[in-house]
């Protein structure tokens, strides 16, 4: 009984293969590129015959991996078809589709359901399991706007963006060169250096810090970004107005974070500072910082995307004919919606990485940390 | 005792760096108002003494930094005087934004909650959805704004709904990590406590997971209401600088008239310090019905 409950998303699937099949043809009949029926045969056998099978009581990473190799093989052949067929998307088309989904969720529970003594292994699988997921999310949107034929304006497909990051390098390339290595690193490093500094400051002055606390929280729930015009203003249409926006944004999260940081470092700990005679900035360099290490580098990740989006939306009020922001304001306004959509994945890629590296940063220096240590 | 504590290390240093910063904000009105003005006063032919060479760059119509005086006069102008209808109203342009950061704050809290129980209780979208939600955000969506409102406007969906789309995008992050923590944190003693009382999923879910969660959602939600008028403002610049504070900003950017910008950064700030000010109230609120005691003030 319990293999009714436990895969239902196979019996779903069969049952909705089974259903285009009664619906054959893959597409309406007058399509302008007829299709081979060896490939869609395979189609059906794949799917199909990757629901039956995991309906057998075999274990679960071979069925994963069965499922893995059916589904999607299946739905990379079923979209194949689709080339110079936009939009002839039939019943049966979504049907396969949609039981090919259901075929790899029952492969993503599956996976999520094996334990393993092997870190590998399970470290591992930890990028499988999402990576099937973003690779559905693609899927399913190439089989929506190519299927159903939505226009190219409204959503371009994934392979059409693809496709236009790879004979656009170059103008992407010197967008994130302005963007990025000119106002987002500089913005950054002084942004977070100077609400560092002003947080030591405060740690020091203690009627400095009980006035400039409750100011400070109040700033980082406003919405800064705002200052981006009078910024243009000040510092003209090139870098550096947008490093001050993003000088702005990034002071506040860190001033307040270190502030909170530093008062960290447990009771017992300082008093044993104090019994060592260790004068305020031996206590600092060698207690309070490490134990405030949490503290800033959840600010610095904060600020990572912050950073970000303030350089390209402080382009929106003008800028050089060159950056993020310019090219994501231009391009949509001449209609190349597919050059928009490569430069928010190219963002999107370098907003990860800088994440990315200041993750990295993280378990280097707070190694020691127990929300790093417990696995 | 207390009230001399309150007055000591609270009022009095706050009120002292507020005073500082008017003062550096005059300082800066002036030096970065008087090249202009100097340019004037000779173009003109005129001689003044320092006095009025200070007035006049506290006064200049379309200042570089407009003195802090000059601003507080706009915003009060701009929203006590003027009819709430009027075009020029910050209250009317701060009631657009705040409609649409109503709407996008509501749908991003429920689908941020709608996430979260379902990363609570199905182990598969836990293992796959969470590391998209994280990378979710690493999307500069406020980038993307722009193209939201212009595609979506493309397919005629234009006005409130875009803009409220942003601010659901920005908003429903921070409630589906808070929501998955708070309806975490019942202890493994009291998870076997509703065990032992025999209670279904349904039971354990609505008697325990939720009740334990909700000090936790206020927590996120005030973070969320705070990017939600971000995502807002940032939704209205595109939108040609029809109404709401974003387009206010636009306008002013385009005509250089800095005091306006400034007089709408202001309305921007009032309105989202209000609304957060609001969730915490209601969190407050939510937490005494709940027969939470009030703690003792941490030391």
């Amino acid at each position: 009984m319990s293999i009714f409950t436990r895969a239902w998303q196979s019996w779903l699937a069969l049952a909705l293969a089974l259903a285009a099949l009664a619906t054959f043809p893959l597409g309406i009949s007058d399509i302008p590129v007829p299709y081979v029926p060896a490939r869609m045969f395979s189609v059906y056998v794949l799917a199909i015959g990757g629901a039956i099978t995991s309906l057998l009581p075999l274990p679960g990473l071979f069925l994963a991996a069965v499922l893995l190799v059916c589904s999607h093989f299946s739905t990379g052949l079923l979209l194949s078809r689709l080339t110079g067929n936009e939009g002839s998307g039939s019943v049966a088309f979504f049907l396969v589709l949609a039981a090919n989904w259901l075929l790899a969720w029952r492969c993503v529970s599956l996976l999520s359901a094996i334990r393993t003594r092997s870190s590998t292994f399970d470290a591992l699988l930890r990028l499988i399991i999402p990576a099937i997921f973003g690779a559905w999310i693609l899927i399913l949107w190439e089989a929506l706007t190519r299927g159903l034929g939505i226009p190219f304006i409204i959503l371009p497909p994934p392979s059409a963006i693809g496709a236009r990051l790879m004979t656009s390098v170059p103008t992407l390339w010197a967008d994130v060169q302005q963007t990025v290595f000119k106002a987002v690193v500089f913005g950054y490093v002084v942004g977070c250096a100077s609400g560092f500094a002003v947080a030591i400051l405060a740690d020091r002055v203690a009627f400095f810090r009980h006035g400039l606390l409750p100011i400070a929280n109040l700033m980082s729930a406003l919405p800064i970004i705002g200052v981006a015009p009078i910024m243009v203003m000040w510092f003209g249409f090139d870098w550096q107005s947008k490093a001050a926006v993003v000088i702005v944004m990034t002071f506040f999260p860190m001033l307040v974070n270190t502030i909170a940081g530093l008062s960290a470092a447990g009771s017992m700990e300082r008093d044993l500072m104090r019994s060592y005679a260790s004068d305020y900035w031996q206590t600092l360099m060698k207690l309070r910082l490490p134990a405030a290490m949490p503290f800033i580098f959840n600010a610095l990740k904060i600020n990572s995307t912050l950073a970000l989006i303030g350089a390209i939306v402080a382009e929106f009020f003008g800028t050089p004919i060159v950056g993020m922001g310019f090219r994501i304001s231009t391009e949509i306004g001449r209609m190349n919606v597919d050059m928009v959509w490569a430069e928010i994945a190219v963002a999107a890629l370098v907003g990860s990485v800088f994440y990315g590296l200041v993750a990295l940063g993280e378990r280097a220096t707070t190694f020691w940390h127990p929300s790093n240590r417990g696995g | 005792m207390h009230r001399e504590k309150l007055f000591q290390h609270r009022i009095l240093p706050v009120a002292t760096i507020v005073l500082v910063i008017i003062a550096i904000w005059y300082a800066g009105a002036y030096f970065m108002n008087a090249p202009f003005q100097r340019d004037l006063d000779r173009r003109g032919n005129v001689t003044s003494t320092s006095l009025e060479f200070f007035e006049k760059t506290m006064a200049q119509p379309k200042p570089t930094l407009p003195a802090p005086h000059q601003v507080a006069q706009n915003v009060f102008e701009n929203t006590f005087l003027r009819r709430v209808t009027s075009n020029r109203s910050l209250v009317y342009h701060a009631g657009v934004t705040l409609s649409s950061t109503v709407v996008g704050f509501t749908l991003g809290t429920l689908l941020g909650i709608l996430i979260a129980v379902g990363i609570v209780h199905v182990r598969a979208l836990e293992r796959s959805l969470m590391p998209w939600i994280i990378a979710s955000q690493m999307v500069p969506i406020l980038a993307v704004a722009p193209m939201v409102i212009v595609v979506l406007g493309a397919i005629n969906i234009t006005g409130l709904l875009p803009k409220a789309l942003i601010s659901t995008y920005l908003s429903f992050f921070p409630v589906t990590v808070g929501m998955v923590k708070g309806l975490r944190s019942p202890e493994l003693i009291q998870l076997d406590l509703m065990r032992t009382y025999n209670a279904s999923g349904a039971q354990t879910f609505w008697k325990l997971r939720v009740p334990a969660s909700i000090p936790f959602l206020f927590t996120s939600m005030k973070v969320a209401i705070a990017a939600s008028v971000v995502g807002a403002i940032v939704g209205e610049l595109p939108t040609g600088a029809v109404a709401g504070i974003g387009s206010k900003l636009l306008a002013g950017a385009y005509y250089s008239q800095t005091i306006d910008i400034w007089a709408a950064l202001i309305a921007g700030s009032v309105l989202a310090a209000l609304l957060v000010a609001i969730v915490a109230l209601a969190g407050k609120v939510a937490d005494r019905a709940m027969g939470s005691k009030p703690m003792g003030r941490p030391a």
